[in-house]
């Protein structure tokens, strides 16, 4: 009964108020935790495929795998958000997973077994995306997927409903949850368009390539731009 | 069945409430024992408005009743119970000015549906038909049936377009700040400072010209404005003159 889930899914986010959970979006995501014994949650925004910030996490700890989706640029967020249906990755240390090669050995490494992503949708909008991790491998249940839309929907109303009276050009502060390299990221992405003149596009390109190429995370070589103790060459 | 499956499936994307409407009207007539049939909806106001139509014919008397607030239409609009008359012909007490020219366009009987949302009545479903009589018992429900779809796909309809508005705005702020971040990146290179010294730039300039941070972050990226025309804040260089 999906108005039974519905009321389950509430009361849970409303006892997972508290604590640093200031977010209704947070709160979305440890609700999905708790229900689904689930190891972390993250929503991220996107736009034209892109990811362009975290909304909600269930713990600043996932926060980093999420964001890793966006160093990466590959995972279960790009992919849900263009099938426009669930991505369910049952088993990410199976080799035969071959869908993101360098997510999920990262995955892996942070203690992830198993990803779910659903789409943040409503008609033909799309808004983002939700991920639930679990430290085991295995298919949700019928009843847990069920579980699972019903969060993600909840979601979309949240942060519509947050977002719908917020002065244009501003995104509400409890919609930005993005770890602090987040900024950095960006920045480090502009200082290096003018170092090698290229276009933003192209110095981001760059910089996840130095990242891949030295095995270094992308926030890491971001923060060394930034304070300027990294320059990349032509070449690099 | 299949009926609701295809009116179902094109209430998702691209969604087109008048266009949707007047299908269904159309499928109305298909299904049950009507010549036509038509659909009338209430403004803001509370005032019936002819929203859909099988044909020309149902749509004249659809306004008919709608501008007279008499007929059989107006009456389930009002009172959120199924109307309808056997005989247009003995109704013309009942309704003066709707019966007879109904029966001169060539209908018999009428049935109006209550269109309902939650426990309010929003419109109601016009049957038209050219024989006398009632509407036959197994048609009763899919009538039903036909006037709850229009009333859900309103709901959605106004659902999805605040939803558009404020999606538009997310997207748009979501992109601004990652181009703010961008071009404090790109000014600080050209300025040969750091990124919080370049933001600092950024907000003088913004707040002494008059603009959104993020066009002037736009300009900055795009090359239209020069690092040396952002002067630095501690100098006061960029305060306009009072």
């Amino acid at each position: 009964m999906p108005t039974d889930r519905l009321s389950v899914v509430l009361k849970a986010m409303a006892a997972a108020d508290g604590g640093s959970s200031g977010s209704p979006i947070d709160r979305v995501c440890v609700a999905a935790v708790t229900l689904l014994s689930l190891s972390g949650a993250g929503l991220s925004l996107m736009v034209d495929g892109e990811l362009r910030g975290t909304a909600g996490v269930s713990d600043p700890g996932i926060a980093v795998v999420q964001e890793l989706q966006l160093t990466l640029g590959e995972g279960p967020c790009v992919d849900a958000w263009t099938s426009r249906a669930q991505v369910l990755e049952a088993d990410l240390a199976d080799p035969a997973v071959v869908r993101w090669p360098v997510f999920a050995q990262a995955g892996v490494d942070a203690g992830v077994l198993a990803v779910f992503a659903f789409p943040l949708a409503l008609g033909a909008i799309r808004i983002g995306v939700l991920v639930l991790y679990r430290d085991r491998s295995g298919e949700l249940s019928a009843d847990e997927l069920a579980y699972s839309l019903v969060l993600a929907d909840v979601a979309t109303h949240m942060v519509l409903g947050l977002q719908a009276g917020t002065p244009p050009g501003e995104l509400h502060e409890l919609l930005a949850k993005e770890p602090s390299h987040w900024a950095e990221i960006h920045q480090a992405t502009g200082m290096v368009s003018v170092q090698l003149g290229v276009s933003l596009d192209e110095a981001f390109v760059r910089l996840r390539a130095h990242a891949f190429a030295e095995s270094l995370p992308l926030r890491a070589v971001a923060r060394e731009i930034v304070m300027r103790r990294l320059r990349l060459t032509e070449t690099a | 069945m299949e009926t609701f499956v295809e009116l179902a499936d094109t209430m998702v994307e691209d969604f087109d409430v008048v266009e949707f409407l007047h299908r269904l009207s159309e499928r109305c007539v298909e299904l049950l024992d009507c010549a036509e049939a038509g659909l009338l909806l209430a403004d803001a106001a509370g005032v019936l408005r002819v929203m859909a139509s099988s044909s020309e014919r149902s749509d004249a008397l659809d306004l008919l009743q709608s501008q007279n607030e008499e007929g059989p239409c107006f009456e389930c609009y009002r009172r959120g119970v199924p109307v309808f008359s056997e005989d247009l012909t003995a109704d013309t007490d009942r309704w003066p000015t709707f019966a007879p020219t109904a029966v001169r366009m060539g209908f018999r009987s009428v049935h109006a549906i209550p269109m309902r949302v939650r426990d309010e009545t929003v419109g109601a479903l016009n049957l038209f038909r050219a024989v006398a009589g009632r509407l036959v018992e197994q048609d009763m429900p899919l009538g039903q049936g036909m006037a709850d779809i229009a009333a859900i796909a309103l709901l959605q309809e106004r659902t999805l377009r605040q939803a558009h508005g404020v999606v538009g705005q997310l997207q748009g702020a979501l992109t601004s700040r990652v181009i703010i971040e961008q071009a404090k990146g790109v000014l600080a290179e050209r300025a040969h400072i750091g990124v919080d010294a370049a933001f600092a730039r950024m907000r003088t300039h913004a707040r002494a010209h008059n603009l959104r941070l993020s066009n002037v972050a736009r300009e900055l990226i795009d090359g239209h404005l020069d690092a040396a025309s952002l002067s630095d804040p501690a100098l006061g260089a960029s305060t306009p003159k009072r």
